[in-house]
């Protein structure tokens, strides 16, 4: 994917998920109190509205949930195709990422498989992306 | 005739086709003099307006005109009006409208929605088209992953289908070959060539398993139905058709995070506000921006099992005019043009009153859903799901209760017509440019 991405913008309440890469982490959101995770961030958990929510490390693996195969050229110099996927992350029950699954023909991807996240640095973003565990 | 319900009464529908010079605005008030002629009302008899989503500031195609600009343009004396993004779909404004009736606020009420893409497209000075250097909201969680369209998210949730319930390609084909085989009888439809299923299968994928033929494409239209009060009807010439349910139920306001699209939710909710059942239903009408979205409708309305939307719809039989269920006797937005919610309940309107012409399903229909977007309701709401029925105590005396027609579904959709003047053609642009479902 040649063309750049289109990046997020980055506040209080996202700042620490874009810029967790850095550090080699996928980092989410957890409420203190009931342990819920919570995503998108939001100084509130939405399960008992406690608002001691903090980020915490997860493993940064993962299932594919679903995906889509993206064979439309939605922007100049977009190379495709490309996976979209929809990742449930472990540890972090009722969350899912949507991502690209990266490292492998878009031929290779299926519903189920295990899938370990890999950052891609923009800047001081750091997007997680996703590749099959081998 | 209860006086406490609301009914639809006048419908109407302005030229639809694409990159028509017509002002976004004229298209509108074409509408609004149809369905206030069908109705017998005049412009001073309506006090209130609702629309979906408002004027759409940052991208002027997808929404040109507001509720502030039609009320003042028009010199409408407005007691109640809406005009807002934030509902659970397209059709919300018309469940909004309902409750203004039912509440007292407002006697009439004209809802619309314009869509003016195709127009905007073709003249980006003077309709921009949405720039962003950054994205936040719900559209950081997606875009910078490329995906960038309603059609790779809900691409991702057919794909479920595709491998968990073995949707196949030719089962989905069915929305898009009836919808071409009923446009081919709308004469306002955009899309007025035949499609197969050789060149359906042999179409350019969009977003596994969507291919072009799932997309709707950008379409310049209005589309208007007034909303009446029960105690107002004796003021209305045409056949009021009750609006028996209504729902648009979200349990997740976002794309990635939500299990299931919010039509399951809101399609079971509908049949706990209403006796009826979907044995009882004559037709539907039934979101289709994306073809897959019908698919899910089925069954989050409760007309096959979840899993089994694929299997219902194969060969097609079951689901054309003449079949068993017909299936967005309008061409839906795969046929008709992207009208963009509004086309699915003007057609529910247009076949309990038995004005379908070539397209009108055999015997008297009193049931009829109609449904507005299925997904998630993320950049756009969720669904509202509706049911209505024709009300004939005026037009004959009957031994039953005079409800036929319609119960509306609403989530997403639009119906539109197609002018001769403004031909479609295979390279004209399909919804599967960026951003906006």
């Amino acid at each position: 994917m040649s063309a750049p991405r289109v990046l997020p913008r980055l506040d209080s309440e996202n700042r620490f998920f874009w810029t967790s890469g850095a550090e080699g982490h996928l980092r989410l959101l957890r409420c203190q109190e009931c342990l819920t995770f919570i995503h998108p961030p939001r100084p509130v958990c939405r399960h008992c509205l406690s608002d001691k929510v903090a980020p915490e490390i997860v493993a940064g693996t993962g299932t594919i949930d679903t995906y889509t195969v993206n064979y439309q050229q939605w922007q100049p110099g977009l190379e495709v195709p490309y996976v979209i996927a929809r990742v449930a992350i472990d540890g972090a029950p009722g969350v899912f990422l949507t991502t690209n699954i990266v490292g492998c023909a878009v031929e290779a991807v299926e519903i189920g498989d295990r899938v370990r996240v890999r950052f891609e640095q923009q800047g001081e973003i750091y997007l997680p992306l996703f590749e099959k565990i081998a | 005739m209860r006086a406490a319900d609301a009914y639809i009464t006048g419908i109407g529908q302005s030229e639809v086709g694409v990159r028509l010079q017509r002002s976004p605005l004229l298209l509108t008030v074409d509408a609004i003099k149809e369905a206030l002629t069908e109705a017998g009302l005049a412009i001073a008899q309506i006090d209130g307006v609702s629309t979906y989503p408002g004027r759409s500031a940052a991208y002027l195609g997808f929404s040109p005109i507001g509720a502030d600009e039609l009320i003042d343009a028009l010199g409408i004396r407005a007691r109640w009006h809406l005009g807002s993004l934030e509902m659970s779909s397209q059709l919300g404004a018309v469940a909004a409208a309902a409750m203004a009736v039912r509440t007292g606020q407002a006697r009439h009420v004209v809802c619309y929605r314009t869509v003016y893409e195709a127009a905007a497209m073709s003249r980006p000075e003077e309709y921009p088209p949405l720039r962003r250097d950054r994205v936040d909201g719900y559209s950081q969680w997606l875009t910078p992953f490329n995906a960038f369209s309603a059609a790779n998210w809900t691409a991702q949730y057919a794909m479920r289908h595709v491998k968990r319930y073995g949707l196949t390609r030719e089962q989905l084909a069915q929305i898009a070959l009836t919808d071409r085989v009923n446009a081919l009888l709308n004469p306002r439809a955009l899309v007025r060539e035949p499609l197969t299923m050789e060149q359906y299968l042999c179409a350019r994928m969009i977003s596994t398993p969507l291919c072009l033929y799932d997309c709707d494409r950008y379409t310049d239209a209005s589309t208007v139905l007034i909303v009446s009060a029960g105690s107002a009807i004796d003021e209305v010439q045409c056949v009021p058709i009750r609006i028996a349910a209504m729902a648009g139920t979200v349990e997740r306001h976002s794309w990635d995070q939500a299990e299931w699209m919010a039509c399951y939710a809101t399609g079971a909710d509908l049949w706990k506000s209403t006796d009826y059942k979907p044995s009882d239903v004559d037709t539907v009408q039934l979101y289709d921006g994306f073809s897959f979205q019908a698919i899910a409708w089925l069954e989050a309305l409760g007309f096959c099992a979840v899993g089994e939307g694929g299997r219902y719809v194969e060969g097609g039989r079951r689901i054309a005019l003449d079949g068993e269920l017909p299936l967005n006797t309008f061409g839906g937005q795969l046929g008709a043009g992207r009208l963009h919610g509004f086309g699915f309940a003007h057609e529910a309107v247009v076949q309990l009153r038995g004005l379908g012409g070539k397209r009108q399903i055999a015997g008297d229909p009193k049931i009829a859903p109609a449904a507005g977007r299925s997904r998630p309701p993320c950049c756009s709401r969720g669904i509202d799901a509706g049911a209505a029925e024709p009300d004939r105590s005026q037009e004959r005396a009957r031994t039953r209760p005079q409800w036929h027609h319609g119960d509306r579904l609403g989530c997403a959709g639009t119906a539109a017509r197609a002018s001769p003047a403004s031909p479609v053609s295979e390279s004209d642009p399909f919804h599967v440019t960026r951003d906006h479902a």
